[in-house]
C-alpha cells in the first residue's frame, strides 16, 4: 500500500462507519460496553456544565423575545421581566413591514427546498456514480472537487457575482439556489456510503435483468442509499438555512431576501435617518428563525436513526 | 447528454473564455440605445406621457409614500422603490452592479460623502443636462455645494444634516450643569458631570469618521482638495484638524467619552437613562431619539454646536445626501421626472413629515417649520436652532473621490488612537498616509502635506 | 489543490475485506457525476479560474486595466496586513480547534460510556446550537457580550465582578473563539460519537475479560478508532479557521476599534473588493489563502494518519 493511501484511509474510514453505525449498534445492543453500565453523578454534572454553555444563549434568546423594546434595555438578561409580551412580538414580527418577515421565510423555505433538496439529490447521483463505476478522469474528480473547497468561498464572491451578473441571475432565487446545489461534502459522504450500502452484486443482478444503469438507480440503488441520504439532507439543510454571505451580496432587493439576510438588515435599521429601532423583532424574529430548523433537525435525526437501522443492506 | 471528460473540459474551457469576453464587452458597452440621455422640460414632459417603470434604490422611509404619491399624478409611470441596505450596503451593492455593468437602478439614494465617489468614477448622470443647474437657489449652499461636483451636478439633495448639540436637559438640571457653547466649556462640563456621576459621559465616541470630518469642517479644516477630478491632495493636519483633535484629545485621555458605539441598544439605552447626555450630531437626529428612545420624551432639548471661539457661529454638515440618476439607467427622462418630485417638488414635504431635515431653503424657512412645537423636547420650537445651524455651514467643504473607502479603515488607523486613548493627531496622521496610499495605488496623483 | 490530488480515487483501502466491484472502463460513471460536476464547473470552478484570471491584472479607478503579471503575488507576500491576518487565524486555529475538539470528544466519550444519565437529551441538546444560523448566533452572543446591558453586565452587577469587557482588543479574538466553539462543539461531538458506535462489542467483551479498566479501554480501543474522525473534524476546522468571516464582520458595527478591516484574511479580501473595488488584489488574496489552507489541511490529515502507521 502506497503512502497515499493510508492518507485516505482515515477520512475514508472515518465517513463510512458513521452512516452504518446502527447496524453495528445492533450488535452492540443498547449499551455498547455491555458490562460495566454504573450512572456516574460526576460525569452527568461536568456534561450539565456543557449542557448550560449549549443551551444558555438560546434560553436567553426565548426570555428575551418575551420582552418589550423598552423591558428589553431594562432588565436582567437571564430571567423574564415585565408584562410577557412573546404573543406581541411574534405578532409584531409577522405582521412589520407589511409581513415581510413571511416573505422571507418562505424564500427560504424555497432556498432550502430547492437548494438542499437538488445539493442532496446531485451528491447522491455523483457519489454514486463514483463508487460504483470506475470511469476516466475520476482522479482528477476527486482532486478537483476537494480542492475547489479549500479557497475561501467569500473571497471568490466578487468574481462569482460578476458572472452571475452576466448570466442575468443576480437577483434572482438562481444567484442563491445553484450555488447551493453544490455540496462537496455531501458527495463525499454518498460516494463512502454507497460503497458499502449498494452491493456490486445487486446491482449486476439488475444488469441481468437488463435494467439500465438509472432504472437501477431510481428503483433500487436510492431505496438502498437512504439513510445516507438523510444525513447528507441534515448537513445542507442546515447549510442552506444558515446561508448568508451569498445571499447578502447577490440580491439586492429584500423581497428575495432569506431570513438571515433580513434579520441582520433589520438590525441595522436603527441607524436609519427615521429607521424604527427594533431590536425586540430582530430578537423574536432570531427565535422564530430557529423554531422550524430545530425542529426538522430533531425530526430527521429521529428518521435518520430508524433509518439508518432499518435501511440497512447489511443487517 | 452524453458527458465525456473531454467534451466537457471543452465546455469548461468555452463557458470560462465566454465569461471572460463578456466581461470585458460589458465594460465597454454604454447605456441603453433608443432612450434620451438628455432633454429639457418638454422631453420629460413627454416621456411621463408613456407607459413605463423605473426602479429607486433607496432606504428613506419617506421614498416610498412619494413614488405612490408620483404615481398618482404620472399614472403611466411605475415606480419600485427597493431597500438595497442602509448607507454602504448600499453602496457595496451599487457598486457591484456598476462594475458588472447592468443591475443598477434608475436612481439611487447616496449620501454627500459618498458622491464625489461615484460622481467622480463616471457612473452618474450629469443633472444640468436636465437643465437641473436652475435649482441651485433653492437649496442650501452647503448641500448644493455637495452636489455640484467639478462641472457637473450629480444629485438633487433630499435632507441635509447641518450640527447641533442635543442634550439631556434633565441631567443638566440635576447636576446644575449650564449648557455650553465653546468646546472649552463643553470639556468642563464634562468633567463636573463626569466626577458628578461616574457612570455619566458628556458624550459617546469610539471613532467615528463622519462625525470626526464634520468636526473638522466645523473648525474650518479643508483636509482634501481635488483637482482635475484626480489629483488629489490630503492634509489632515491642517489647522481645522489639528484644533479638533486637540480638543478631542482632552476628553479622550481624561476619560470623558462613553466607549458605546453609536447605534448600538447600550447607546440608545445610555441616551435614554441619561448616560449619555449630549450628542453633537445632524439635524436629522430628532426622529431617530423620538423612535429609539421614546422614554426620555421631554429630557432632551437642542442647543447650537459648541464653537471653538466664544461669539463665534460656526457649523458644518453631518451626513444627510442627495438622490442621484445612474449612468446605465435606460429611462433618464423618467428618472429626472421623478427626482424633481422627490426633492424640489411636492415630495419634500412627504419627506418633512416623516421627519427629515430638508435641504430646500423654502421649506426650512416656512412659518409653520420654523414654528414647530416638538412635544418630545418639552415644546422647544428645535427647527429655530437646527435652520440656524444650515445658515451657519462653514462654506468651501469638499469629500474625497474615495471617501466611502477612506471612511471604512477609519477605525483601523484613528480608532486606534481611541481605543488606545492615545493622540488622535497621529490617529489622523495614520489614516492621512493608509488614504494616500489608497489613492495612488488606484490612479490618483496624491499630494500629502 | 495538489495535496489533495494524492487521495486515491476510491475506497479500496477501507478497511472492509469487500472491495467494490469494478466495471470495466466506460464512461458510464459520468452520466451520474455529470450533472454534480457541471453544477460545480459553473458555481465554483469557472469563479476559481475567473480568479486566477484577474489576479494577473490590476484595474485601477483612474488609468484603468493592465495586465501586471505576477505583481499582485509579490504585493500580497509583503503586505504587514495580509501577513498580520494570517497570524490571527492561525492562532485562532492553533487554540481555539483543539480546545473544542477536546470538549467534542469529551463529550462524546461521556455519551458513549453509558454511564451517563439522560445520555439522549445530553446528545441532542448539546447537538442543538449548530441549528443555529452563525448569523443569528453572533446577534445573539454580541448583545450578551454587552458589557453595560448585556449578559456580561448583568453578571457583572449581580456578583459585583469586573468581568472585563469580552470586545476590547485583548479579548476579542478569544470572545469569537467561543461563538465558534459554541457553534460547532455538537457538530464534532456526533462526528466522534458516530465513530464510536461502530466499534464491535466484542472488542470490550475481550477487554474487560483481560481486565482493562475504563480508562485503559479509551486509550487503546476508543481513541484508536477515533483517529480518523479526528483527523476529519481537524480539517474541516483548519479550513473553517481559514475562512473566519461572519462572526468577526457582525461583531465589527459593535467593536469597530478592535475588529479590523483585516482582522481574518477572508475580511480582509472582502473589504479589498468591496470597499476597496481592488477586485484583482482580493483574487489574489483569495488564492493565496486557498493555497495555504489546502497545504495545512494536508499537514493536518498527514500527521493524522503518520501517528497510526
Amino acid at each position: 500500500m502506497s503512502t497515499t493511501d493510508q492518507t485516505l484511509a482515515p477520512a475514508e474510514k472515518a465517513k463510512a462507519p458513521r452512516m452504518s453505525r446502527y447496524t453495528s449498534e445492533k450488535k452492540a445492543g443498547k449499551s455498547n460496553q455491555g458490562l460495566h453500565t454504573k450512572k456516574s453523578i460526576i460525569l452527568t454534572v461536568i456534561m450539565g456544565a456543557l449542557l448550560i454553555y449549549s443551551l444558555l444563549p438560546l434560553f436567553w434568546l426565548f426570555v428575551n423575545s418575551t420582552k418589550t423594546q423598552a423591558e428589553l434595555l431594562n432588565s436582567f438578561g437571564l430571567w423574564f421581566s415585565g408584562p410577557n409580551a412573546l404573543w406581541d412580538n411574534i405578532v409584531a414580527t409577522l405582521s412589520y413591514n407589511d409581513g415581510v418577515f413571511v416573505r422571507w421565510f418562505g424564500n427560504t423555505l424555497l432556498y432550502v427546498v430547492v437548494g438542499a433538496g437538488g445539493a442532496t439529490f446531485l451528491a447522491a447521483l455523483g457519489g454514486y456514480g463514483l463508487a460504483k463505476f470506475n470511469f476516466p478522469g475520476k482522479k482528477a474528480v476527486f482532486a478537483v472537487v476537494l480542492g475547489a473547497v479549500a479557497i475561501p468561498g467569500t473571497a471568490l464572491a466578487v468574481p462569482t457575482f460578476l458572472m452571475f451578473s452576466q448570466m442575468g441571475l443576480t437577483n434572482t432565487p438562481w444567484a442563491v439556489i445553484l450555488p447551493s446545489l453544490i455540496s462537496p461534502f455531501g458527495l463525499y459522504l454518498i460516494w463512502t456510503y454507497a460503497l458499502d450500502a449498494v452491493p456490486t452484486e445487486v446491482l449486476e443482478a439488475a444488469r441481468m435483468d437488463g435494467s439500465g444503469e438509472f432504472r437501477t438507480f431510481f428503483t433500487i440503488s436510492l431505496k438502498l442509499l437512504a439513510p445516507g441520504l438523510v444525513t447528507v439532507l441534515l448537513f445542507t439543510l442546515v447549510a442552506t438555512w444558515n446561508n448568508y454571505f451569498l445571499p447578502l451580496i447577490m440580491l439586492s432587493e429584500p423581497t428575495w431576501y432569506p431570513l438571515t439576510v433580513g434579520l441582520n438588515q433589520w438590525n441595522q435599521q436603527a441607524q436609519t435617518v427615521g429607521g424604527d429601532v427594533i431590536y425586540n423583532l430582530v430578537i423574536t424574529g432570531s427565535l422564530l428563525t430557529i423554531v422550524p430548523i430545530v425542529v426538522a433537525f430533531l425530526f430527521l435525526q429521529r428518521y435518520w436513526q430508524s433509518g439508518l437501522a432499518a435501511g440497512s443492506v447489511k443487517a | 447528454m452524453k458527458a465525456t471528460p473531454s467534451t466537457l473540459r471543452r465546455t469548461a474551457a468555452v463557458v470560462a473564455t465566454g465569461l471572460a469576453l463578456s466581461l470585458t464587452l460589458a465594460a465597454c458597452s454604454g447605456g441603453g440605445a433608443g432612450s434620451a440621455e438628455t432633454g429639457n422640460a418638454d422631453d420629460i414632459a413627454a416621456a411621463l406621457k408613456e407607459k413605463s417603470t423605473i426602479t429607486v434604490w433607496a432606504w428613506a422611509p419617506a421614498v416610498e409614500d412619494i413614488a405612490t404619491a408620483f404615481e398618482k399624478e404620472n399614472p403611466n409611470v411605475t415606480v419600485k422603490v427597493v431597500n438595497a441596505g442602509t448607507g454602504n450596503d448600499q453602496y457595496i451593492k451599487l457598486q457591484n452592479a456598476i462594475k458588472a455593468g447592468s443591475g443598477a437602478p434608475d436612481v439611487a439614494q447616496i449620501e454627500y460623502y459618498a458622491l464625489p465617489q461615484f460622481a467622480l468614477s463616471d457612473s452618474l448622470a450629469d443633472l444640468t443636462d436636465f437643465g437641473f443647474d436652475e435649482y441651485a437657489s433653492e437649496y442650501t449652499d452647503s448641500t448644493w455645494g455637495s452636489v455640484n461636483i467639478g462641472d457637473g451636478i450629480y444629485a438633487l439633495p433630499q435632507d441635509s444634516g447641518p450640527m447641533a448639540m442635543f442634550y439631556n436637559k434633565a441631567v443638566f438640571d440635576q447636576y446644575g450643569l449650564t449648557v455650553p457653547t465653546t468646546w472649552d466649556e463643553y470639556i468642563a462640563t464634562a468633567e463636573k458631570l463626569h466626577t458628578a456621576n461616574p457612570d455619566a459621559y458628556i458624550t459617546n465616541d469610539t471613532g467615528d469618521a463622519g462625525f470626526a470630518t464634520s468636526m473638522i469642517w466645523q473648525a474650518g479644516g479643508q483636509p482634501y482638495t481635488t483637482k482635475d477630478s484626480t489629483d488629489v491632495t490630503i492634509n489632515l493636519q491642517d489647522e481645522g484638524s489639528k484644533k479638533f483633535a486637540d480638543t478631542w484629545n482632552q476628553l479622550l485621555d481624561n476619560d470623558l467619552l462613553a466607549a458605546t458605539p453609536s447605534w448600538s441598544d447600550e447607546w440608545y439605552k445610555g441616551l435614554g437613562d441619561g448616560t449619555i447626555a449630549t450628542l453633537n450630531i445632524g439635524a436629522w437626529m430628532p426622529g431617530n431619539l423620538e423612535s429609539g428612545v421614546p422614554e426620555a420624551a421631554g429630557d432632551w432639548r437642542v442647543a447650537p454646536l459648541p464653537t471653538y471661539t466664544a461669539g463665534d457661529t460656526a457649523s458644518a454638515e453631518n451626513g444627510g445626501g442627495g438622490d442621484a440618476i445612474l449612468k446605465q439607467s435606460k429611462n433618464k427622462l423618467v428618472a429626472a421626472a421623478f427626482l424633481q418630485y422627490m426633492n424640489e417638488g411636492e415630495g419634500t414635504q412627504i419627506s418633512i413629515d416623516a421627519g427629515g431635515f430638508p435641504s430646500t431653503v423654502a421649506d426650512l424657512n416656512s412659518d409653520e417649520f420654523l414654528g414647530y412645537e416638538s412635544d418630545y423636547f418639552g415644546g422647544q420650537k428645535i427647527n429655530e436652532v437646527l435652520v440656524q445651524s444650515a445658515e451657519d455651514v462653514v462654506p468651501g467643504w469638499s469629500y474625497l473621490p474615495f471617501q466611502v473607502y477612506s471612511n471604512s479603515i477609519f477605525s483601523d488607523t484613528v480608532g486606534q488612537s481611541y481605543a488606545d486613548k492615545g493622540d488622535i493627531n497621529e490617529g489622523l496622521t495614520a489614516w492621512q498616509k493608509a488614504t494616500a496610499s489608497y489613492g495612488n495605488e488606484q490612479g490618483f496623483t496624491v499630494t500629502e502635506k | 489543490m495538489t495535496t489533495l490530488s494524492t487521495l486515491p480515487p476510491s475506497g479500496q483501502t477501507l478497511s472492509k475485506p469487500r472491495k467494490p466491484h469494478v466495471q470495466k472502463r466506460d464512461w458510464t460513471g459520468w452520466k451520474f457525476i455529470g450533472p454534480f460536476m457541471i453544477v460545480f464547473a459553473l458555481v465554483l470552478i469557472a469563479p476559481v479560474l475567473y480568479s486566477i484570471y484577474l489576479s494577473f491584472f490590476k484595474d485601477q479607478l483612474v488609468g484603468g486595466n493592465s495586465f501586471v503579471g505576477f505583481e499582485n503575488y509579490g504585493q500580497a507576500l509583503t503586505d504587514p496586513k495580509f501577513w498580520e491576518s494570517m497570524g490571527r487565524v492561525t492562532l485562532f486555529f492553533v487554540v481555539q480547534v483543539p480546545i473544542m475538539l477536546g470538549i467534542a470528544l469529551f463529550a462524546a466519550l461521556a455519551i458513549d460510556s453509558a454511564r451517563l444519565h439522560l445520555s439522549s437529551f445530553f446528545r441532542i441538546a448539546i447537538f442543538l446550537p449548530y441549528a443555529v444560523p452563525a448569523v443569528v448566533a453572533t446577534l445573539m452572543w454580541g448583545f450578551m457580550y454587552g458589557t453595560k446591558f448585556g449578559l456580561v453586565g448583568n453578571l457583572n452587577d449581580f456578583f459585583n465582578i469586573a468581568i472585563p469587557d469580552p470586545l476590547s482588543s485583548s479579548w476579542v479574538l478569544a470572545s469569537i473563539g467561543n461563538i465558534v466553539t459554541w457553534e460547532f462543539i455538537g457538530y464534532n461531538m456526533i462526528l466522534f460519537y458516530a465513530a464510536l458506535r461502530v466499534i464491535p462489542t466484542d472488542l470490550y467483551e475481550a477487554a474487560s475479560l483481560d481486565g482493562a479498566n475504563a480508562f485503559r479501554i479509551i486509550r487503546s480501543i476508543k481513541m484508536p478508532a477515533l483517529r480518523p474522525a479526528i483527523v476529519i473534524g481537524g480539517i474541516f476546522s483548519v479550513i473553517g479557521s481559514f475562512q473566519l468571516f461572519n462572526e468577526p464582520s457582525i461583531l465589527q458595527s459593535l467593536a469597530p476599534n478592535t475588529i479590523s478591516t483585516y482582522f481574518s484574511p477572508n475580511m480582509y479580501a472582502y473589504n479589498l473588493s468591496f470597499s476597496g473595488q481592488q477586485y484583482n488584489y482580493s483574487a489574489t488574496i483569495a488564492i493565496i489563502v486557498g493555497l495555504i489552507t489546502a497545504v495545512i489541511a494536508y499537514i493536518v490529515q498527514n500527521s493524522g494518519s503518520r501517528k497510526e502507521a
